[in-house]
């Protein structure tokens, strides 16, 4: 269990589903974790106050920001990003979607984006438009205006059945 | 940005929280879902000396009746509370609220302890809370105590809460029939603060008289406001007349304190205020079974 009153504290943390163990500083963000100390890069750190969600990545099953989570705060628990989508070569049915419909432009809210729809869909695998964009109604996107995003998200609901 | 440093402790129970913020002093403080104190300790606004994390201890998470009230404890999450048939059923004014804070991923970590003890008055839930006259339950080194929620918001970023005490559950008068709820808020975009936000929970007697009326608005005061004049005023009138309803709204405002900010100005925000007021109102007594 993490408790320390001094120093680095070890953490053990699945992530994509491998165990990684470290020992980190209480104040260091879930997102540097993934990026800095595994070398997880696809995880994107956007606004960096809890605005944007380019660091969703999913905890427990959850979408959560990942620049809003300790490093101490994840030990025990599952961790999905955006590497563990795609098996070997074969993308995600997600990232089909985001790929046949156009779904990003400069990509930098990509990964995120992905992760909402991942936890949207697995929560419901029939949503309407308004459901999409309440869904990722947290993750901000500069470039598409978001309509070839939920189309995406559409995509990926067909793909999935 | 990175946080400043601070020892971190993750207590498996209660009581090993409360001996830990009893043994640190002020420079301790409680992270629970950690949506508004990880921003604030990036933006260095906060800088304890130690964080104990309340996310590994067991039994703060109900949502359930009992006995007179609806107690929900702390460390429930909003998702949880957004997705509760109870509440959705028998607690519109919370659902309401639970659907407008932040955005799903915040609400899929913050929790409503947070929300109420963070002591913000952006925060949603302190005037749900004034509108249904509810209490807190706060557990420190000298046991346990109730807070009723209009004694709890002290100004901003400070609530009636001991440095070694823990809010550990909210409770609600259980619903009664002919009572009913509504929470609006006013927002530039998801995830923003409110610009104004109001609150409003009734119940309605024989003839559309108002036998009982909450009103607590958010993010127009230092704190979460009760709206005690215009509450008074209402109670007795009848839902459906229109003239006490405009005036009802003309109080509400008056009890604003809003700031010119980015978000428009103390003119605009007591008139949105007033406008929220005047819709509240009839939704609540609507879901109160006044029919329009």
């Amino acid at each position: 269990m993490p408790s320390s009153l001094a120093g680095r504290i070890p953490i053990t943390v699945t992530v994509n589903g491998a165990k990684r163990a470290a020992e980190v500083e209480p104040r260091l963000l879930l997102v540097h974790f993934l990026r800095e100390d595994l070398g997880l890069t696809g995880t994107h750190v956007g606004c960096d106050t809890s605005n944007c969600s380019a660091c969703a990545v999913i905890m427990d099953g959850k979408v959560v920001k990942a620049c809003t989570v300790l490093a101490v705060q994840a030990e025990g628990r599952d961790i999905l990003t955006v590497e563990g989508l795609a098996k070997e070569d074969t993308l995600h049915p997600i990232q089909e979607a985001f790929l046949a419909k156009h779904g990003l432009q400069c990509g930098y809210c990509t990964p995120g984006m992905l992760m909402s729809a991942y936890a949207l869909l697995k929560a419901n695998s029939h949503p309407t438009e308004d459901d999409i964009r309440r869904g990722i109604s947290g993750n901000i996107c500069r470039c598409t205006g978001y309509a070839q995003i939920i189309e995406s998200v559409q995509q990926a609901a067909r793909n999935k059945k | 940005m990175i946080p400043p440093t601070f020892d971190y402790a993750s207590p498996k129970s209660l009581s090993e929280a409360i001996g830990l913020l009893a043994s640190r002093g002020e420079g301790a403080k409680v992270i629970a879902g950690g949506q508004s104190l990880i921003p604030l300790l990036k933006l260095r606004l906060a800088s304890p000396s130690l964080l104990v994390d309340i996310n590994r201890i067991h039994g703060l998470n109900r949502i359930e009746e009992s006995g007179d009230s609806l107690r929900i404890g702390a460390l429930t999450r909003m998702a949880d509370v957004e997705a509760s048939d109870l509440i959705m059923e028998r607690y519109p004014i919370i659902h309401d609220a639970s659907e407008v804070i932040g955005d799903p991923l915040v609400r899929n970590l913050g929790t409503v302890g947070g929300n109420v003890s963070h002591g913000d008055p952006n925060n949603d839930m302190p005037a749900v809370m004034l509108a249904l006259g509810a209490a807190f339950v706060a557990t420190g080194s000298a046991g346990e105590r109730t807070i009723k929620a209009q004694d709890f918001f002290l100004d901003t970023f400070t609530v009636a809460l001991n440095h070694d005490e823990i809010l550990t559950e909210i409770r609600v008068p259980k619903s009664r029939p002919k009572s009913g709820g509504c929470y609006l808020k006013l927002e530039q975009k998801v995830a923003d603060f409110a610009t104004a936000g109001v609150a409003v929970q009734v119940r309605l007697i024989e003839g559309g008289e108002c036998e009982e009326i909450g009103i607590g608005l958010t993010a127009v005061g230092p704190a979460a406001i009760k709206a005690k004049k215009a509450e008074n005023w209402m109670r007795r009138k009848t839902w459906f007349d229109s003239r006490a309803v405009e005036e009802l709204a003309r109080l509400a405002a008056q009890e604003a304190n809003p700031m010119t900010d980015i978000r428009g100005t103390a003119a605009y925000k007591r008139q949105v205020v007033a406008r929220l007021v005047s819709r509240a109102f009839r939704r609540a007594c609507k879901r109160a079974g006044g029919a329009l």
